[in-house]
């Protein structure tokens, strides 16, 4: 507990990933941020993220298969 | 099978930078065109009934069955649509494309663009201008007149003019009017200008009377969009090149009928995924609003499939007037491109982006994992038959035709080795 004190005794430097405003918010306050633009897998679409991993296996099975002949 | 998607795309991507679509004639529809016959009509988008057509694709159908003689009045066109004597095709289905409602029918001319690196054809009509015109749905007696005029002399002494100029390579023309401002899509000054260049003193030479000349130029000189209908089969070569290649996922088509949004992959050869049609937001023409507007029409994201249009706003900051938005959408327009695309072209540079090449090859898997959708600017037609063009704005395909193709590709592709 006492170390979290300690940082905001400190000068903050934040690094945002996701929600923009997030960033944008800090900037309006004058503290330094850099804002990562990321956002999850296919939005959060699990049927999405589910056939995306289907190409990734067969891609593997694939590279596996070429790197026998 | 033993597919590397990588591969697959690379060869893909390869045949489209390859590709050197130039201007090989003009012809007759019904005498140039795969398949075409005089009661077809080819139109823009996936294929659609009669039944399922928006306001501006039914009026184009009427205005081109009352160009053809086909029929006397609306009523008797409508009825002859309705009627099963008619057929409708895609033009993406005859390697061709149309803007808007993109209706063709046997009798009009057609630009002949080929693909010299392949030699295959494809095809377009020559551009009626903006207003009250057919490919937005208007049929009044003005609209039919200027498709007859087209027909008999725009048509005629374009055709004998390309036989006094030396070649145009359209990849060559696009290139130079991306450092001139335009995307080719929206914006065409650039573009129409640098081929009037190239056609002015071949149209002096014709044998037609002073008068029909002087027409053909002063009509040309005074639509900015003449070349968009040279520029979509320009891409439309480009893409064709790359179908169809086992495995890949690259998108090679992206279209609109006005109710349905269309895909095509590489990999997933001639089957349509499609999705509703979403509304263009933009800017509207005085006295009208937002309920006037049809949801997204015309094959004209050809352009954009090919990393021209929405993909190269950067290129072209003043669109911005035109389609809404400020010059610093249009910059990130452009970079969120490159998230969903494999490559950058090796002939479109962009200017503002110290000469970056456009983003190239739209990447179904890149599309569905990013969640970021291909950006599109476009012209808006008004969604009841008859009026025409309402504005242009900004607009993205359904998520849905991404998801089932990549549904399909899966089916298809990846199977237990």
């Amino acid at each position: 507990m006492s170390d979290l004190n300690n940082i905001f005794k400190q000068t903050i430097k934040v690094i945002n990933i996701g929600i923009p405003s997030f960033a944008q918010d800090l900037t309006q306050q004058g503290i330094m941020n850099v804002h990562v633009d990321w956002r999850p897998p296919a939005g959060g679409n699990r049927k999405i993220q589910a056939l995306l991993e289907k190409v990734n296996q067969w891609q593997e099975k694939v590279r596996a298969a070429r790197g026998k002949k | 099978m033993l597919i590397d998607i990588n591969e697959a795309n690379a060869r893909a991507i390869t045949a489209i930078q390859a590709a050197q679509p130039i201007i090989k004639g003009i012809g007759t529809c019904g005498e140039v065109v795969p398949g075409m016959k005089k009661n077809l009509i080819l139109h823009a988008g996936p294929p659609i009934t009669w039944e399922k057509m928006s306001g501006p694709m039914r009026g184009a159908v009427i205005g081109g069955l009352m160009y053809e003689g086909l029929a006397g009045s609306q009523e008797e066109a409508e009825k002859l649509a309705a009627g099963g004597s008619i057929e409708f095709s895609p033009w993406h289905e005859h390697d061709g494309v149309g803007p808007m409602a993109g209706v063709a029918t046997a009798s009009m001319p057609v630009w002949i663009v080929e693909n010299k690196s392949n030699g295959r054809c494809t095809f377009c009509t020559l551009n009626e201008g903006l207003g009250k015109v057919l490919r937005y749905g208007a049929f009044s007696k003005e609209v039919i007149e200027r498709l007859i005029w087209i027909e008999k002399v725009l048509g005629p002494v374009l055709k004998e003019a390309l036989t006094h100029c030396r070649e145009i390579n359209l990849k060559n023309m696009i290139t130079q009017a991306l450092q001139m401002g335009d995307e080719v899509h929206n914006r065409n000054k650039a573009a129409t200008s640098l081929l009037i260049r190239e056609l002015a003193p071949a149209v002096v030479k014709t044998s037609f009377k002073n008068e029909e000349k002087e027409k053909v130029l002063s009509f040309i000189h005074s639509n900015d969009h003449f070349f968009l209908n040279l520029s979509m089969p320009a891409c439309k070569a480009m893409l064709q090149a790359a179908e169809w290649i086992d495995g890949s996922t690259i998108v090679t088509t992206m279209s609109r009928n006005g109710t349905e949004f269309g895909i095509r992959i590489s990999g997933l050869k001639d089957r349509w995924f499609t999705g509703p049609a979403l509304i263009v937001k933009g800017l509207l023409f005085p006295g009208f609003n937002d309920e006037d507007c049809n949801p997204d029409i015309g094959d004209s994201a050809i352009t954009e499939t090919c990393g021209l249009g929405g993909f190269s706003m950067a290129a072209a900051p003043a669109i911005v007037k035109f389609v809404g938005g400020s010059v610093g959408d249009a910059m990130n327009f452009t970079r969120k491109m490159y998230e969903i695309t494999d490559a950058e072209s090796d002939s479109f540079h962009i200017p503002p982006l110290d000469f970056r090449g456009s983003p190239l090859g739209i990447n179904l898997l890149k599309v569905c994992e990013k969640n970021i959708l291909p950006q599109i600017n476009t012209g808006i037609a008004h969604r009841l038959p008859g009026v025409g063009q309402v504005g242009a704005g900004l607009v993205n395909p359904p998520a849905k035709c991404f998801e089932d193709a990549l549904e399909a590709y899966v089916e298809t592709w990846c199977k237990d080795l």
